[in-house]
């Protein structure tokens, strides 16, 4: 479903040297797979989830979805990010709409529903992660959890057929991550294809079929979530293990 | 008491001359001004961010000339050259209005810039991820959230003005600081008819920053 190949990318910040975050990064993400990306800060994950639907541009290498060249300048990307919804760390729901209209938005605005069949959708797609009785509230009403459960089903509303995860709890109070991984987690069991960047192993084992470790701009290594967190090959993997799950 | 005197006096004779002409002129004056510059300014705005580098540095170094020397001058330059680039012949309020609108246009688009770049870039990139093109983004998500950071900008721009457009008395066009020095020149009463453009000045800014106050709480209460 999404391939890359060789991806590079840098940072360039005025008066530092280049920082250089992706160092080729070659990977291929399966329709229905669920993808965890781990490791340490600054090891490229966020950076590598975010090229996907190329938030970030790479300067090298080629991304491939649905059969697409995506970095090919011809493609318009807006039409196959209308395909990857993204959640992202700060929640980014729009403060100056109400819940409904924060989901509504986008489906109506490029003409895949009308403003009644958005409704609907969006009042189940609500009910769904019990947040129905707020629908005419602004975001400013929400707690950190609801938002983050607000931006998940924004992202639904344009019936993607992958989901990006980018760090989505690290910014919860701690009482308000489960519910927020209990709805990537039925998400998940229902077959969307996601790539997740997270921080919560014990979540990255229980939901996905493969873990990526990322660090020092390449995935270190790959494998089932059972294999890569009891018995990890490359060293750096298990010194970063070894720290965080203790 | 004598001063209480002359002031009645004066305003009994005079009041035409600094309510009706000085007070019509600079509010029209100040009102034309803002409005044009806020139009002027969102094109300087759109030329500063746009992702065409030499425009931006026009741009900028537009804003920065204005925004570095004195407005009196600008109006001098206005005064001057605006006559000589027109094949007909226009009033001085004109020439000086000119000046004045391409002043508060740097500084009105400056307030636009910041006030667009206030704006936290997740929501551009919220937006984006779902689809929405650039201007799509732009006109649904980000614009209305900068204008509630424009918008109380754009109303202490418009005391700032009312205040600058004192400074067209320099060529006598009528505003109010032109009242006082007609109404000196004929009663040679200087500190009475300061004293009477200096009520007015005050009135008229301090009714304006009230209204604006209001407005920004209303704006405040829709979040």
């Amino acid at each position: 479903m999404i391939k890359t190949e060789n991806l590079h990318k840098s940072f360039h910040i005025e008066g530092k040297p280049p920082l250089h975050v992706l160092k080729g990064v070659t990977e291929h993400v399966e329709k229905g797979e669920v993808v965890s990306i781990i490791g340490p800060s600054g090891g490229g994950k966020s950076t590598f989830l975010r090229c996907l639907n190329l938030l970030e541009t790479p300067e090298e290498g080629k991304i491939f979805f649905e059969g697409v060249e995506i970095t090919n300048a011809k493609v318009d990307i807006n039409l196959h990010r209308q395909k990857m919804g993204m959640v992202f760390q700060h929640f980014n729901v729009f403060p100056h709409l109400s819940v409904k209209e924060n989901i509504t938005l986008a489906p109506v605005m490029l003409k895949k529903k009308t403003q009644q069949e958005a409704d609907e959708q969006a009042m189940d797609l609500l009910n769904r992660v019990g947040l129905a009785e707020k629908a005419n509230e602004h975001p400013g009403r929400l707690s950190g959890g609801q938002k983050q459960r607000l931006a998940i089903v924004r992202a639904l509303a344009m019936e993607p057929d992958v989901m990006l995860f980018d760090e989505p709890t690290s910014a919860l109070d701690p009482e308000m991550v489960g519910e927020v991984l209990d709805v990537i987690k039925g998400l998940v069991k229902s077959g969307m294809t996601s790539v997740i960047v997270t921080h919560e192993m014990g979540f990255a084992r229980e939901v996905s079929n493969r873990v990526l470790f990322m660090n020092d701009g390449v995935i270190a290594e790959s494998g089932k979530p059972e294999e890569l967190f009891q018995h990890p090959q490359n060293d750096r993997t298990k010194e970063f293990l070894s720290k965080v799950l203790y | 008491m004598e001063y209480i005197n002359n002031i009645i006096k004066i305003l009994q004779e005079y009041w035409r001359v600094f309510l009706i002409t000085g007070v019509g002129y600079t509010l029209l004056l100040s009102f034309v001004t803002v409005a044009a510059g806020s139009v002027l300014g969102v094109f300087l705005c759109l030329g500063r961010m746009a992702k065409f580098k030499p425009l931006n540095w026009v741009v900028m170094a537009i804003v920065e000339v204005v925004r570095g020397t004195p407005m009196l001058l600008q109006l001098y330059i206005g005064y001057f050259l605006v006559p000589k680039m027109l094949p007909f012949n226009v009033p001085e309020i004109v020439s000086i209005g000119v000046a004045l609108v391409i002043n508060s246009a740097c500084y009105v688009s400056e307030v636009f810039r910041s006030g667009i770049q206030a704006v936290d870039r997740g929501q551009t990139e919220a937006a984006r991820s779902l689809g929405l093109n650039g201007t799509q983004t732009m006109t649904k998500i980000v614009l209305p959230q900068a204008i509630k950071n424009i918008l109380p900008a754009l109303g202490n721009e418009f005391v700032t003005v009312i205040k600058e457009t004192s400074m067209a008395s320099t060529f006598f066009v009528g505003e109010l600081m032109t009242s006082y020095l007609i109404v000196k020149g004929r009663t040679f009463l200087t500190m009475e008819c300061l004293f009477i453009v200096g009520v007015l000045y005050f009135a008229l800014n301090f009714v304006l920053t009230r209204l604006l106050g209001v407005f920004e709480r209303r704006l405040k209460a829709s979040d």
